[in-house]
């Protein structure tokens, strides 16, 4: 097999919090393919966020050490100026909230020309309108010569998120980073705009990192998961093993507190308990063992690392041979007790 | 967009005869009239009946308004009892002193604050910032008047290198190139210490929005499109920074007139500040009267200018 069009290599990633510094990235490889969605999942906190900055080299004032292999290239802490010729061209990001995304006071065709400014400095200005206009057409913008020169608050939320993707395809990008680009929508512009993004990855043959933390949103796009826990990848697989065969206990967890129709329980499992702040979380041991108490303690391995179970499915931790759901009704009972 | 101006041109004319009501009113109320201060004392007690009476001084305060207020339409404030030419004569004068003087310190509060808020904000927390943060600091705590005379003192009367008073050499014929260079001459120090005191709210105002700017999301987009620095700046942190300082501009023009007031008197500047001190001294009320009306126009007009302006620089707002 060719390269990987991204090959990320223990990226660390860390926050200076007072005099020290805490990685919220900690030591995570994964590679992307050629028209491959790779969806990064977990809880907020988990680092999911941070890891797509630090791939568009966005943050601002971050430790990054590792490795990150665009094409074969290591754009890991290049400089502002070796980045700002992929960003926006070969490497392209789509943003979480359409509301805050786009400059209030620009209208949108200027706001899509001005990455074709950067970008595509040799293209006439009446060409880029027209290109614009087409741009507008193909994220499915009804009206788009009209649209072209309207200010963002004119628009509404689905609408500002489809100019967000015009912004972001502009340049027919290579890798396309999705962060959590549904959440701030309703469920039916959600559908829309993932099948959107679906059909211009098939037609740019892009890769796509989706970040989110919807498994629905998971199940109907991605390849391949990566589910991440307190900085770390716990597991990775592709889609269909991950939702049929999850190992980790905190992939488990969370696939069980998804309410199903048809599976009428009384309850749904909830995971006690936080993801750790930045500044509190374990460095040492099973990262996820402070939210699984019942499991004993010789489970988890010393110093836990990636295992290949089957071929691309990877599972952190030994704990996950040992796991099982506490008796939820038992356990409820004995929540009453303290209670009362 | 006209009709939104016309439309707050008309509420402001029941703004302004409110105010012309108000201020009739309160310089009624004040103790004496235009006949206490300045009469012939040996004149005799039926003489000064017959004046008053002839002056409409005995009238009911509403018909003494209207009276006042059919002349003021017709630009007739009355006489000055003081300088014994007519109000509006000598207002004119000071207004257009005043004037410029208000120009040239408007210029100097953008020409320092906009740069000194840009470097401040976009470098916040930096030992740049923090120096100009302390000159603003400064700039709060000393009052205008304070540091209009300390300015003069040295620049004026240690060092000579501007002149303390008056608004122009005497003896100079009008329209000259040295008689507009001696205005210029005479108007720099006041302005400046209006200027340097003024700016501070303008420099951590456009400090502030530029910090708050710059952590918007729509940033990031800009970053991620491949902006270098100077363009994701210029093109969006300084433009939408400044968009609230460019709708305070008429404010400006408020504090202005209060800020002139002082810096006149100090440096007896013949403008309208200074007049109004004067006339409140001498009981000159019939000056007074048309000086705090022409004031407070000037506010009525100087917030709707803001409206305007933010109307037509922020497309939200913008009115079809």
């Amino acid at each position: 097999m060719s390269n990987p069009l991204l090959e990320i290599k223990n990226l660390k990633t860390s926050f200076r919090i007072g005099e020290k510094y805490y990685a919220a990235v900690d030591d995570v490889s994964l590679n992307v393919n050629e028209n491959e969605v790779l969806a990064i999942v977990g809880e907020s906190g988990s680092g999911k966020s941070a890891l797509a900055f630090s791939v568009m080299g966005l943050h601002n004032r971050a430790k990054i050490e590792g490795d990150i292999f665009f094409k074969g290239k290591n754009i890991a802490n290049l400089p502002t100026k070796e980045m700002n010729k992929f960003r926006g061209n070969e490497l392209s990001m789509i943003f979480q909230d359409p509301l805050t995304a786009l400059n209030p006071l620009m209208e949108v065709g200027r706001q899509i020309d001005e990455v074709l400014i950067l970008h595509k400095s040799n293209m006439p200005k009446s060409q880029r309108k027209k290109y614009i206009i087409e741009l507008l057409e193909r994220v499915e913008i009804p009206r788009p010569k009209h649209v072209y020169n309207q200010f963002p608050h004119e628009l509404s939320g689905g609408m500002r998120q489809r100019v967000i993707i015009a912004i972001a395809i502009a340049n027919q990008p290579e890798l396309l980073i999705a962060d959590e680009p549904t959440t701030a929508l309703d469920v039916t512009i959600q559908a829309q705009i993932l099948d959107l993004m679906r059909e211009l990855k098939d037609d740019l043959n892009s890769g796509v990192v989706l970040i989110t933390h919807d498994l629905g949103v998971v199940a109907e796009m991605a390849d391949r998961v990566a589910v991440m826990y307190a900085g770390e990848i716990v597991e990775i697989a592709d889609v269909d093993t991950l939702f049929n065969n999850p190992q980790h206990p905190y992939t488990r967890s969370l696939l069980s507190s998804i309410p199903l129709l048809d599976d009428a329980q009384d309850k749904l499992h909830v995971i006690h308990g936080i993801v750790p702040s930045l500044k509190h979380l374990p460095r040492e041991g099973c990262r996820f063992s402070a939210r699984i108490p019942w499991i004993e303690e010789d489970a988890h391995e010393e110093q836990p690392t990636l295992h290949e179970i089957s071929p691309g499915h990877f599972v952190r931790c030994t704990c996950y041979k040992h796991f099982y759901f506490p008796d939820e009704s038992k356990e409820d009972q004995n929540h009453d007790v303290a209670k009362s | 967009m006209w009709k939104f101006t016309v439309r707050r041109l008309l509420i402001t004319t029941p703004q302004i005869i409110l105010l012309s009501a108000i201020v009739f009113i309160l310089a009624k109320m004040m103790p004496g009239d235009a006949l206490t201060g300045l009469i012939d004392p040996t004149l005799s007690q039926e003489r000064i009946a017959e004046m008053r009476e002839k002056l409409g001084l005995n009238n009911p305060w509403y018909i003494q308004y209207r009276d006042w207020l059919a002349g003021v339409v017709q630009g007739d404030f009355g006489q000055s009892f003081k300088y014994q030419m007519p109000v509006t004569e000598l207002i004119w004068q000071r207004v257009i002193n005043t004037f410029w003087l208000s120009l040239v310190s408007t210029i100097m509060i953008y020409a320092i604050g906009l740069p000194l808020g840009i470097v401040s904000g976009r470098y916040n927390d930096r030992l740049i910032d923090q120096l100009i943060t302390g000159y603003t600091y400064l700039g709060f705590a000393t009052p205008v008047f304070i540091f209009g005379l300390v300015a003069l003192w040295i620049f004026g009367f240690m060092l000579g290198w501007f002149p303390t008073g008056g608004s122009v050499e005497p003896g100079l014929e009008p329209g000259t190139f040295e008689y507009i260079l001696s205005k210029l001459h005479h108007l720099l120090l006041p302005s400046l210490s209006i200027a340097l005191i003024g700016t501070v709210g303008t420099v951590q105002y456009l400090r502030s929005e530029i910090i708050d700017t710059k952590q918007r999301d729509f940033i990031i987009t800009a970053r991620a499109k491949g902006a270098p620095e100077r363009r994701v700046y210029n093109r969006h942190i300084f433009r939408n920074s400044i968009l609230p300082i460019a709708a305070f501009f008429g404010y400006e023009i408020i504090n202005l007139i209060n800020g002139s007031i002082f810096i006149e008197q100090i440096f007896s500047y013949p403008g309208m500040g200074n007049l109004f001190i004067e006339s409140i001294m001498l009981r000159d009320y019939s000056v007074v009267t048309a000086l705090v009306l022409l004031s407070g126009i000037l506010a009525i007009l100087g917030a709707l200018l803001s409206d305007i302006i933010l109307s037509v620089v922020d497309p939200r707002i913008r009115i079809k």
